[in-house]
């Protein structure tokens, strides 16, 4: 952060440049757009939320009676006569790792005023957000197809398919949420919104490229999410 | 007091050094100021009634939305608590009140009180009206989502609300929702009740997150000139640090209700162990009741401070305007708030000591919720400080303050009992707890919602309220709920538990009976004592006497607004620029007892102002 500049105040650098952003007038973060500290601080409650989900998880698969299912086994894939382990789950989280990256790019793009590439990365982000919500429609169908249901599970502790189907839905309308978004924010870029500061529909407040950066924010948090929700489901 | 005063730690109006704080090299006179790093906000000012004063994005019209429906649901959570009262003192004197009602009205009373009354009114009442007015800036940051928070909380009250008339009405199972019981067959409202409640808390932390986010970035990046955050009212202080409780302790709640209405719907086993029922082994199993009540308390322990910490602001400032004292030890007074906001994430199993949990894990906790002991202490010593030796205007406002501060002490040290595992057990689900929370959580708080009230009245509608009535009211309230709260907990030190909903012909009755009928009668009184603010308020707002700029001859930036009440946009054409603190009172030399903290240091150089 050491290009923004503002009138009449020098930054320091490390522990006393903090203190004196927060001893200091004004504002705590220096330059930092409201949204984007907003994006931050609502990322920190939603933290909060999957927390407890995830912590409630393995309270709950600690202590139920009945064995928990093999994941494995539970979620593996039956390709060309060959069992494949954790197949789809594989490719889904690597479309969303991907997606991470071209929301990335776009965030680049639009602060270079490149209105084209910025658009194209956004769809091409919310392209793979909605590759990623279709693959766990088909995971849950083929769990469903297979008997899996929130309260009753043929391979094990009813409580798997709960937790499963909760905070995988949790996370899925997530990523849908992140989606629609990004199907707006890429018609908008297209539209030239951002680049004449086009009023925003609700809001009235002007469009600024910092609006792609908000929701890369988003995007990255619930890729990261993923992350976890991954490793506490399918490795665990 | 102005023999005390250290001389080198005064202001000189040649020094540059004393305003620039560090900036060297920028400060060419003591008045200077940075200049203004954000450009203007930029406003949507409404045309029509709608946008004005009904789907309005001013904080201060959203602040006052807030505040007459917080005090709607909290009227009915006050007529519920008259008709438990009926029944605990005089009981089966009405027909319709039947064991399931009686829970009924216990569930909806707590729940209301506590979440849809006083962390609506603090938060979202006090919160959207005076944050932006006391930090100087134009409104809160993102006014249509502001907008759209007040609105979710309308839906959820009506939701609420609407569980009053759905089949089996609303949810019985005490305001703490424990499973399984919440949604067993038996419970009242156990089907369309719970689900209800569930939804409407869902729906109320959805809209607080979209408010809180409001207020916490308005006041970290939306200050105007000058205002540093230890130049900030411990009003702010105190709402800022309850916001960000809330923030990270909604969401366990939002989990919790998540995974009710799950067990409730779909009939998953979150929180449902196996269970017999008449003989029969029902579809659930295998599930955690304890760890609803964990989430439920990561919750709901913050969730009295969040109620608790904007208090502890408003008393501070009401105190030092009234006293004409600045507040003693602001610093401590902010880290306090500080840290008794870090310390209530780490208390919350002192709710379960009776669950069964491990003695060890009790003990943990026991010390935790101990140690919080001292930063409330801290801060009651220091609004006894703040009154000493000041110059006490004994008005309402003030009786409301000092009614507070005695309130307090009060609850906190049977908070001191309860506290302690091998105290607590005993005590535990008597009427000593409801006499504990109640004074400490329900009573205070509501003292100091009182007297913000009269304090603020002034500035919101530009006339003061009846001093005579409120004087009245302040009486009554106080009088009233000692009599209420006081012979409860000797009904706790007999053993008279919580949530019965009558005691028939117990061993306690001969004792018992006539404090019930006692309380009940007091309880009738000071809940109608209420009526005589809403009657001065409606008799006031038309013939009040006018207040003007300034009534109370305060520091702080919200009355410093170019016209009274405040208009869109608050201040005008110019912002205001702030050059010290918001307890610049009774300063030795200086012409008035107050000196604004819009003045600049040259007006001031003469005097004995400390440099904030």
């Amino acid at each position: 952060m050491s290009d923004i500049k503002i009138e009449g105040y020098e930054f320091k650098p490390g522990f006393k440049g903090m203190a004196k952003d927060t001893s200091s007038d004004q504002t705590m973060f220096k330059g930092v757009h409201w949204g984007k500290a907003m994006m931050w601080i609502f990322l920190l409650s939603d933290t909060f939320i999957f927390s407890c989900f995830l912590i409630s998880y393995m309270k709950g698969r600690g202590s139920t009676i009945i064995d928990w299912p093999n994941p494995s086994e539970v979620f593996g894939l039956h390709v060309f006569g060959v069992d494949v382990p954790l197949l789809l789950i594989a490719i889904m989280t690597f479309v969303l790792i991907t997606s991470s990256g071209t929301m990335a790019l776009a965030v680049k793009y639009g602060y270079e005023r490149n209105k084209k590439m910025c658009g194209w990365l956004i769809l091409a982000t919310a392209i793979g957000g909605l590759t990623f919500v279709g693959m766990q429609a088909f995971e849950w169908g083929k769990l469903i197809h297979e008997g899996v249901r929130p309260w009753e599970n043929p391979f094990g502790a009813p409580q798997f398919g709960s937790f499963f189907f909760m905070i995988t839905g949790f996370h899925g309308t997530h990523v849908s949420i992140g989606v629609i978004f990004l199907f707006i924010y890429a018609y908008k870029t297209f539209a030239g919104h951002y680049d004449e500061g086009k009023r925003g529909w609700f809001t009235t407040m002007k469009g600024d490229y910092v609006e792609i950066e908000i929701l890369g924010l988003y995007w990255h948090f619930v890729d990261l999410v993923w992350v976890f929700i991954f490793a506490f489901f399918y490795l665990w | 007091m102005s023999e005390d005063f250290n001389d080198n730690k005064t202001i000189q109006a040649q020094s540059s050094e004393a305003i620039s704080g560090g900036g060297s090299g920028i400060a060419t006179d003591a008045d200077y100021v940075r200049p203004a790093e954000v450009a203007d906000q930029d406003l949507y000012h409404g045309h029509s009634f709608i946008t004005k004063w009904i789907f309005c994005q001013d904080a201060k019209v959203i602040g006052v939305q807030y505040f007459l429906l917080a005090t709607f649901t909290g009227i009915i959570g006050l007529i519920l608590s008259w008709l438990m009262r009926l029944q605990l003192g005089f009981p089966e004197l009405v027909p319709f009140m039947t064991a399931e009602h009686y829970y009924q009205f216990v569930t909806m009373h707590g729940m209301i009180m506590v979440v849809y009354f006083l962390t609506a009114l603090f938060l979202g009442g006090f919160g959207n009206y005076l944050i932006p007015l006391m930090v100087g800036a134009r409104d809160m940051v993102f006014p249509y989502l502001n907008m759209v928070s007040f609105w979710s909380f309308f839906v959820a009250v009506a939701v609420l609300l609407a569980s009053f008339f759905v089949p089996g009405g609303p949810t019985g199972s005490g305001w703490t929702l424990y499973p399984p019981q919440a949604i067993l067959e038996g419970t009242p409202g156990s089907g369309w009740g719970i689900m209800l409640m569930c939804i409407s808390l869902i729906l109320f932390v959805a809209g607080f997150t979209m408010g809180g986010l409001n207020y916490l970035i308005t006041v970290l990046q939306a200050r105007t000139r000058g205002m540093t955050l230890m130049r900030m009212p411990l009003t702010v202080w105190g709402i800022f640090t309850a916001t960000v409780l809330a923030m990270l302790a909604f969401p366990a709640l939002l989990v919790g209700a998540l995974m009710m209405s799950l067990d409730n719907v779909l009939g998953t086993s979150f929180f449902m162990p196996t269970i017999l029922k008449a003989g029969e082994v029902l579809e659930y199993g295998g599930g955690s009741p304890i760890l609803f009540q964990h989430l439920f308390w990561f919750f709901g322990h913050p969730e009295v401070y969040i109620v608790a910490l904007p208090a502890f602001g408003i008393i501070s400032d009401l105190i030092s305007v009234h006293a004409r004292k600045n507040i003693f030890g602001y610093r401590m007074m902010v880290w306090a708030i500080v840290g008794i906001g870090a310390l209530s994430f780490f208390v919350w199993a002192h709710h379960m000591y009776v669950s069964g949990m491990n003695p060890w894990f009790g003990f943990f906790f026991a010390t935790t919720t101990l140690i919080i002991a001292v930063p409330t202490a801290m801060k009651v010593y220091n609004w006894i400080l703040t009154l000493w030796r000041g110059n006490i205007r004994l008005n309402t406002v003030m009786l409301w303050c000092l009614g507070f501060i005695v309130t307090f002490v009060n609850g906190g040290i049977t908070g001191i009992f309860l506290g302690n595992v091998s105290v607590d057990v005993p005590l535990s689900d008597t009427y000593f707890v409801i006499a504990h929370f109640h004074m400490v959580m329900g009573i205070a708080p509501l003292m100091v919602i009182m007297g913000a009230v009269y304090h603020w009245f002034p500035l919101v509608a530009g006339r003061f309220l009846d001093e005579k009535l409120g004087k009245w009211h302040f009486w009554l309230t106080f009088l009233g709920a000692y009599s209420i709260y006081f012979p409860m907990h000797y009904l706790g030190f007999i053993g008279v538990p919580r949530r019965y909903f009558e005691m028939y012909d117990s061993p306690y009755v001969t004792s018992a009976v006539g404090m019930n009928e006692f309380i009940s009668l007091a309880a009738f009184i000071v809940g109608a004592a209420q009526f005589i603010l809403i009657y001065n308020i409606i008799k006031t707002l038309k013939t009040g006497k006018p207040a003007g700029h300034n009534p109370w001859q305060a520091c702080s930036l919200e009355w410093l607004t170019p016209s009274v009440p405040p208009e869109h946009g608050n201040w005008g054409d110019r912002l205001p620029t702030v050059h010290r603190w918001a307890y610049d009172f009774s300063v030795p030399g200086a012409k008035e007892d107050f000196i604004t903290q819009t003045t600049p240091p040259s007006e001031v150089a003469h005097t004995k102002v400390e440099k904030t």
